[in-house]
C-alpha cells in the first residue's frame, strides 16, 4: 500500500472512530443530565416533567420525619419549601439547617421523590448549588 | 520561630528555583558550561530547602502548635499521632506543600540518576521543571501560605475532617501526588526535546521510565483512593464518576496513551510529535486535576471550602503551561521530521488505535466532566452529569482497546501478518468464547455484559499466557525475555483481574437498606445477617454505637462483625464505619444508618445497609498487578545502558524490533 492510501486510510479510519464516539457522547450526554433548580422555581413550575433533576437548598429546621426506611423532610431557599420524601440511607452529614442537594422526580402530589441525596464531607461545606438556590432567593 | 525557619525556606526555595529554572536554560542555549552545570545543584538544592519546610509544618503538627493557623484548622491534640502527621496535607495549603516538594523530589531524582544523559538535555529538562516549581512555589507563598500565624493561638485546634482519619488516607495523597506531579518530567523531556530539536528515540528511551514510574503511583494512588471511598465512605462503590475521580483519572488514561505511543518512538523513531503532545497533556491534565479539586468549582466528595482567589492563581497558571507548551510545539515541531514507514497492519497501527481509544475515551470524560462548569460559565443553568453517562460512554470505547490488547504484543514491527496472528491465536479466542458463555453462568443469571467481560479477561489473560509460552519455547529460559516483556504481560494480566472485578460486581453485586431491630435476620448473596445488638463504646478521640452483627452462611456461623457509627468529639461530625468481611471471591459489607425509634418507641431498630460484593477485591489486585508490571518494565536493563549516540539506538533497535514478540 502506498503511503498516501495508508494516510487516508488512517484518516477516514480516524474520522470514523470520531463521529461515533460524538454520537454516543451526545446521545449519552443528552439523556443523562440532570439540571438543578431551586424551590422558588419548582414553586413556580417550572420544574423539568416526567425528567429527573436536581434540587438544591437548606433543609428546613424540625421538617425531618422519619417512618421506617422514608424520610421525609423539606428543602427550602428560605423563600418556598418543596416537601421531598426518600427512601435509603441518609449521608452522614445531612442535617436540618444544613445545606443539601437531592436528586429525583416530582410526583403527581407535588412531592419531590428522591432517588439520591448528597452528601458533603465537611461539616464547613455548602454544596455550591444549595448557596446559589438561596442566595438567588433573598435577592428578591 | 520553626513556622518563620519554615517560611524562609520556602522563600528561598523560590529563588533557588528562579535560578534553576533561567539560567541552565541560557547556559544550554548558548554554551555556558558554568551555567549549565547550575541545574544539578540548584534541584537538589531546592529539594532540601522544600523538604526542610515540610519538616517544620510537620513539626508543628506533631508539637499542637496552633499558633500556626493551618495547624490550628486540621489538627488537635486529642488526634492520634499518625493523623497528626498526615494532616500535614489534610487541607489546601498543606497538600500543595506536598505537591512542590514532590516536584522538588522528582527534579532531584532526575539531578541524581541522569549521568548517562548529555549535560544541556539535563540542564533542560531540569531548567523546565525548575520554571514549573516557579509558577507552584509563588502560588504557595502567595495565596497559600501554610506557615500564616493565628495570634492570639487558640488553646485547641478545630481538627482534621474525620473522613481524613484513615489509613488509606495516610497514603491515598502522597501516592497520588507522586503520580500527577510524576507527569511533570515526562513532560520536561518533551519540552527540553523540543527546545534542543532533537526529538529522536533516544529522548524517547530516557523519558520513558521517568514516564512510567510516574503512571505506576499514578495507578497505585487512584486504586487506594478508590479502595478508600469503598470502606470509608460507607456507600460500597468503587467508584463513582465523581468530578475529581475524573481528575485523577484524566492524566491516566493520556498517560497510558502516552507510555504506549513512547515504545513507538523508541523503537521505530515514529510517533514523535503525537508523543510530545501526549506528554504536554498529561501535565496539562494533572495541573487541571488540581484546579479541580483546589478552587472548589465542582461538586464533589472532596470539595471542601475554599478561596475562588486561589483558582483564578492556577487556572492563569494551566493556562500558561499549556499555552507556553503549545506555542512552542507549533513553533518547533514541524523541524522534527516524521520518522519510519510502517505497513497498514503492524504493531504501530495497533497502537495508534491504542491511542486514539484512549484519547477519546479521555477526551469523553473531560466533556462529562466540564460541561456542568461550561454550561454554568455561559450563564445557561446548572446542571450534572450523571455516571449513566459515563458508563454508556466509556464502556464502549473500552472494549476494543481492551480486545486489542491480546493482539497488539503479538504483532511485528511494520509488518504484521494477519494470517500468521490469527492462527497463533486460535486457540486463546476458543478458550474466551468459552469462558463468555460458562463463567457467568457459574455466578449466576448469564447476561451478554458479564460475558463480554468475562470473554475479555479471559482472552487478554490467554493471549499473554500463550506469548509468554512461545517465548519459553524459543530457547534461553525465562531470563532470555528482558524485564519490559514481563513487566507488560504482568500489566496486562492485571488490567484482565481488574476486568473480571468490574464486571462480577457489576453483574452480580447486591445491595439492601433494611430496618433492623435486635434479633432480626437479613440474607443477601447466600449470606444471613443477624443483627444481635447495638452498644455505646469510646475510642481515642470519638464516641460510637457499635453494632453486632453475626454472619451465618448454610447455618453456619461465620463471624461477628462490628459497623460503627462515630462521633467525633472536636468536631461533633458523625461517621460512619462500615464492617466489611473481605474474601478473595467476595467481600460482605455491613454499616449502620441511623436509629429509627421513633419518641416513645423502644424497639432499638436502625436502618441498616447490607452488601453482598463478589470480586470486588480484584478490581484493586488488578492495579496492584499493573502496578507491579510498570515496576519491572522501569527496571529494564537497556534504560541503564549508557547511550553513545542517539541514531544508533534507532538503527540497532529497529533491527531487533522485527523480532515477533519483543516488548512494546
Amino acid at each position: 500500500m502506498k503511503p498516501r492510501q495508508k494516510r487516508i486510510a488512517i484518516i477516514v479510519g480516524g474520522l470514523a472512530s470520531l463521529g461515533i464516539a460524538a454520537a454516543l457522547l451526545l446521545n449519552a450526554l443528552d439523556s443523562n443530565i440532570a439540571l438543578y433548580v431551586t424551590p422558588t422555581e419548582v414553586a413556580a413550575g417550572k420544574a423539568p416533567q416526567g425528567k429527573a433533576f436536581r434540587i438544591g437548598g437548606l433543609v428546613k429546621e424540625g421538617s425531618i420525619q422519619r417512618n421506617d426506611m422514608t424520610v421525609r423532610f423539606i428543602m427550602t431557599d428560605t423563600a418556598k419549601d418543596i416537601p421531598v420524601a426518600f427512601t435509603g440511607i441518609l449521608p452522614d452529614l445531612f442535617k436540618e439547617g444544613k445545606g443539601a442537594v437531592a436528586q429525583g422526580k416530582l410526583d403527581a402530589g407535588g412531592v419531590f421523590v428522591a432517588s439520591e441525596v448528597l452528601a458533603k464531607h465537611d461539616e464547613n461545606y455548602m454544596p455550591p448549588e444549595a448557596k446559589a438556590a438561596v442566595d438567588a432567593a433573598q435577592k428578591k | 520561630m520553626t513556622p518563620e525557619l519554615g517560611h524562609f525556606a520556602l522563600i528561598l526555595a523560590f529563588v533557588v528555583a528562579l535560578i534553576q529554572g533561567i539560567l541552565p536554560l541560557i547556559g544550554a542555549q548558548r554554551n555556558h558550561g558554568q551555567w549549565v552545570a547550575l541545574a544539578r545543584p540548584a534541584a537538589q538544592t531546592q529539594f532540601l530547602l522544600i523538604a526542610f519546610a515540610f519538616a517544620c509544618l510537620a513539626h508543628g503538627f506533631l508539637n499542637n502548635d496552633f499558633s500556626v493557623a493551618y495547624i490550628a484548622h486540621h489538627s488537635n491534640t486529642q488526634l492520634p499521632t499518625l493523623y497528626r502527621f498526615s494532616a500535614v496535607w489534610g487541607g489546601h495549603e498543606g497538600s500543595l506543600l506536598l505537591w512542590v516538594l514532590m516536584l522538588a523530589g522528582w527534579a532531584a531524582a532526575v539531578s541524581v540518576s541522569s549521568r548517562h544523559l548529555p549535560e544541556t538535555m539535563v540542564a533542560r529538562v531540569l531548567a523546565v521543571l525548575g520554571l514549573v516549581s516557579i509558577g507552584l512555589l509563588a502560588f504557595v507563598l502567595f495565596t497559600s501560605n501554610p506557615f500564616d500565624r493565628l495570634l492570639p493561638a487558640p488553646a485547641e485546634g478545630r481538627d482534621l475532617n474525620p473522613l481524613l482519619q484513615d489509613p488509606g488516607l495516610v497514603f491515598h495523597p502522597p501516592m497520588l501526588y507522586m503520580g500527577y506531579v510524576g507527569f511533570s518530567v515526562a513532560f520536561a523531556f518533551a519540552i527540553a526535546a523540543l527546545i534542543s530539536g532533537r526529538l529522536d528515540a533516544a529522548w524517547a528511551r530516557w523519558s520513558r521510565p521517568w514516564t512510567t514510574a510516574a503512571w505506576v503511583f499514578l495507578t497505585l494512588g487512584i486504586a487506594l483512593g478508590s479502595w478508600w471511598a469503598y470502606y470509608e465512605l460507607g456507600w460500597g462503590g468503587w467508584w463513582f464518576w465523581d468530578p475529581v475521580e475524573n481528575a485523577s483519572f484524566l492524566p491516566w488514561l493520556v498517560g497510558t496513551a502516552l507510555i504506549h505511543s513512547l515504545a513507538v518512538t523508541e523503537k521505530r523513531g515514529s510517533f514523535k510529535n503525537w508523543t510530545v503532545l501526549l506528554a504536554i497533556a498529561a501535565f496539562s491534565l494533572s495541573l487541571l486535576g488540581t484546579f479541580l479539586v483546589r478552587s472548589g468549582v465542582l461538586t464533589s466528595v472532596h470539595a471542601f471550602a475554599t478561596d475562588p482567589r486561589r483558582g483564578v492563581f492556577i487556572l492563569i497558571l494551566l493556562a500558561i503551561v499549556v499555552g507556553g507548551s503549545l506555542l512552542l510545539f507549533a513553533w518547533r515541531a514541524p523541524k522534527v521530521h516524521a520518522g519510519g514507514n510502517s505497513g497498514l497492519f503492524s504493531r504501530e497501527t495497533l497502537l495508534l488505535m491504542n491511542n486514539v481509544l484512549l484519547v477519546v475515551a479521555a477526551g469523553s470524560v473531560l466533556l462529562g466532566t466540564l460541561y456542568p462548569l461550561l454550561i454554568d460559565a455561559l450563564n445557561m443553568g446548572k446542571l450534572s452529569v450523571g455516571p449513566p453517562y459515563f458508563n454508556a460512554v466509556f464502556v464502549p470505547i473500552m472494549v476494543p482497546l481492551l480486545l486489542l490488547v491480546g493482539i497488539g504484543p503479538l504483532a511485528r514491527w511494520k509488518h504484521a501478518d494477519l494470517k500468521d496472528i490469527t492462527a497463533r491465536l486460535r486457540v486463546a479466542a476458543v478458550l474466551a468464547v468459552l469462558a463468555g458463555i460458562a463463567l457467568p453462568k457459574l455466578m449466576g443469571e448469564w447476561s451478554a455484559l458479564t460475558a463480554l467481560g468475562c470473554l475479555i479477561a479471559v482472552w487478554i489473560t490467554a493471549s499473554g499466557v500463550f506469548q509468554i509460552i512461545e517465548r519459553l519455547q524459543r530457547g534461553g529460559g525465562l531470563k532470555s525475555a528482558p524485564a519490559s516483556f514481563w513487566g507488560m504481560h504482568l500489566a496486562h494480566f492485571g488490567l484482565a483481574v481488574f476486568v473480571i472485578g468490574v464486571t462480577m460486581v457489576g453483574g452480580y453485586q447486591e445491595e439492601k437498606d433494611v430496618r433492623m431491630a435486635p434479633g432480626d435476620t437479613v440474607s443477601v448473596g447466600g449470606y444471613s445477617f443477624r443483627l444481635i445488638g447495638i452498644k455505646e463504646a469510646r475510642g481515642p478521640n470519638y464516641l460510637a454505637t457499635v453494632g453486632t452483627v453475626e454472619l451465618s452462611q448454610d447455618g453456619r456461623v461465620l463471624k461477628n462483625m462490628h459497623p460503627e457509627k462515630r462521633r467525633y468529639l472536636s468536631s461533633s461530625m458523625p461517621m460512619t464505619e462500615a464492617a466489611i468481611d473481605a474474601g478473595f471471591t467476595r467481600d460482605v459489607y455491613v454499616s449502620l444508618g441511623e436509629p429509627l425509634d421513633k419518641p416513645g418507641e423502644k424497639t432499638g431498630a436502625w436502618s441498616v445497609r447490607v452488601y453482598y460484593k463478589p470480586f470486588i477485591d480484584w478490581i484493586w489486585g488488578g492495579c496492584i498487578f499493573m502496578g507491579l508490571g510498570g515496576v519491572l518494565a522501569m527496571l529494564d536493563r537497556r534504560y541503564r545502558i549508557r547511550v553513545k549516540s542517539a541514531e544508533t539506538v534507532a538503527e540497532t533497535v529497529m533491527s531487533k524490533g522485527t523480532v515477533a514478540g519483543t516488548p512494546a
